[in-house]
């Protein structure tokens, strides 16, 4: 869908197209809340790993927010600069991030580490806490891949979004699987899962525990650029989401405004600024996360009968598409099937967070409803050149 | 004064810097250019102008 719907707002163009204008605001929102609120949480991580290095030097009671504000503002000025440089600023700082996931990978295999890899807890306790302990995290894990969705952002500001679409994602699956992997076989192999499941900066503490400085200095670098490069990520990708919703009225058309000389939506990037700085000042870590991530699981489970949709209104061969996805519909009963556990974990967890979510998008459903859709160019929203879908 | 006190003034002096550019230039941009101007762009013109596009 993302390859053959390439226009900014990604999964929001999608759902206009495909399902319809309230699913298309929810989904727009789910886009930004769970954008901005990931951003919020990478702020609020650079600021607990500060205060972690003060610490370790004999400083103590850092006041983070500084910190958290710079985050935020610096990145929300780069993304209002213009949109290369701010990707070519991600790519390098990921790339940094990446080298330095390996290089810890490569110490610890040679054994740079004063401390071995220990997965005896593995072997001897493999679950402490039983199916009711991976049931319980598994929202985290999918928010471990929140963001690769975000691609489909940059539509309007590529060359070929069919071509690069479907490689930029590819890529970024390629780069959080090989980085993710790495970072869990580390990290269990070195921190006792205790304390490891209380780490806000794991891979750090994974290098302090190696007792090697240059290690550590390197994982200090290492994730700092890689919170920032989400953060900025997020930036970019919410405020497109907010752009597109702006430029066809669903929200106010001001907010659908482009920068004369950086092509940017400078007003939407500057809106949100205070949003996630309310979040990364005023909330604990996982419960900004909760909120990101119950979203992006809206967001997930939208996809699901999204993709049914797609294929249904138009079949393979009618529309050119950039990329096919092989073994429809399995992908998709797999990923409803994981949406669907999660949201029984993150009830058990935080029903509180979960029912407060969904009550605000049934509120804000309402608003746009009864009050909002009469101002939506109901013609021009749909703008992909799409022969009639079947059944119409 | 240690190095940290110094960092947390500093990120806050940069912060200030950072949020002014930004203001100041959008007030900047609304004020030079018309607002129906900066509201032109529409959706999916780079797909139109790749369907028009013929080697």
């Amino acid at each position: 869908m993302t390859s053959t719907v390439a226009a900014a707002g990604g999964q929001y163009a999608q759902a206009k197209h495909i399902v319809g204008p309230l699913m298309a605001f929810n989904v727009g929102l789910f886009l930004v809340m769970a954008y901005t609120m990931l951003e919020a949480a990478n702020a609020i991580t650079i600021g607990f790993l500060l205060d972690t290095v003060a610490g370790m030097q004999g400083h103590t009671g850092l006041h983070q927010q500084p910190f958290i504000v710079l985050c935020v503002m610096f990145l929300a000025w780069l993304n209002y600069r213009g949109v290369l440089a701010t990707l070519t600023f991600n790519l390098v700082i990921t790339a940094i991030a990446f080298m330095a996931i390996i290089a810890l990978f490569l110490a610890v295999q040679f054994g740079v580490s004063s401390v071995p890899l220990d997965f005896s807890a593995v072997t001897t306790d493999p679950m402490p806490y039983g199916w009711i302990g991976i049931l319980a995290s598994l929202h985290f894990g999918l928010w471990y891949y929140l963001g690769i969705e975000g691609t489909c952002q940059a539509a309007e500001e590529v060359r070929s979004p069919a071509r690069s679409l479907p490689y930029g994602t590819m890529a970024g699956i390629m780069t959080l699987l090989i980085a993710a992997t790495m970072t869990w076989y580390v990290c269990s192999g070195l921190i006792p899962w205790e304390y490891l499941g209380q780490a806000g900066t794991p891979l750090f503490d994974a290098a302090r525990v190696t007792g090697n400085r240059g290690l550590m200095v390197l994982l200090f670098i290492g994730t700092m650029f890689s919170t920032l490069a989400s953060a900025n990520g997020c930036i970019n990708d919410a405020s497109r989401a907010w752009f597109s919703m702006g430029r066809d009225r669903y929200l106010p058309i001001w907010f659908g405004a482009v920068h004369p000389v950086y092509r940017t939506p400078y007003r939407s990037i500057i809106f949100l600024v205070p949003i996630a700085l309310i979040f990364a000042l005023g909330a604990p870590l996982d419960q900004v996360v909760t909120f990101s991530i119950l979203s992006g699981l809206l967001g997930y489970t939208f996809m699901t009968f999204n993709m049914v949709m797609f294929r249904r209104k138009w079949p393979l061969d009618t529309i050119k598409r950039g990329y096919v996805h092989p073994m429809h519909p399995l992908p998709t009963i797999v990923l409803l099937i994981l949406c669907a556990t999660a949201y029984v974990a993150v009830f058990l967890g935080y029903g509180t967070q979960l029912i407060a979510m969904v009550s605000f998008y049934i509120i804000a459903s309402l608003w746009f409803h009864f009050r909002r859709y009469r101002f939506v160019r109901r013609g021009d929203q749909f703008t992909m050149p799409w022969p009639r879908p079947e059944g119409y | 004064m240690d190095i940290w006190t110094v960092l947390e003034y500093a990120a806050w002096a940069l912060s200030a810097v950072f949020a002014l550019l930004m203001l100041s230039d959008m007030v900047r941009i609304d004020t030079t250019y018309d607002n129906d101007l900066l509201t032109s762009s529409r959706e999916g013109e780079i797909e139109a102008a790749a369907e028009r596009h013929t080697l």
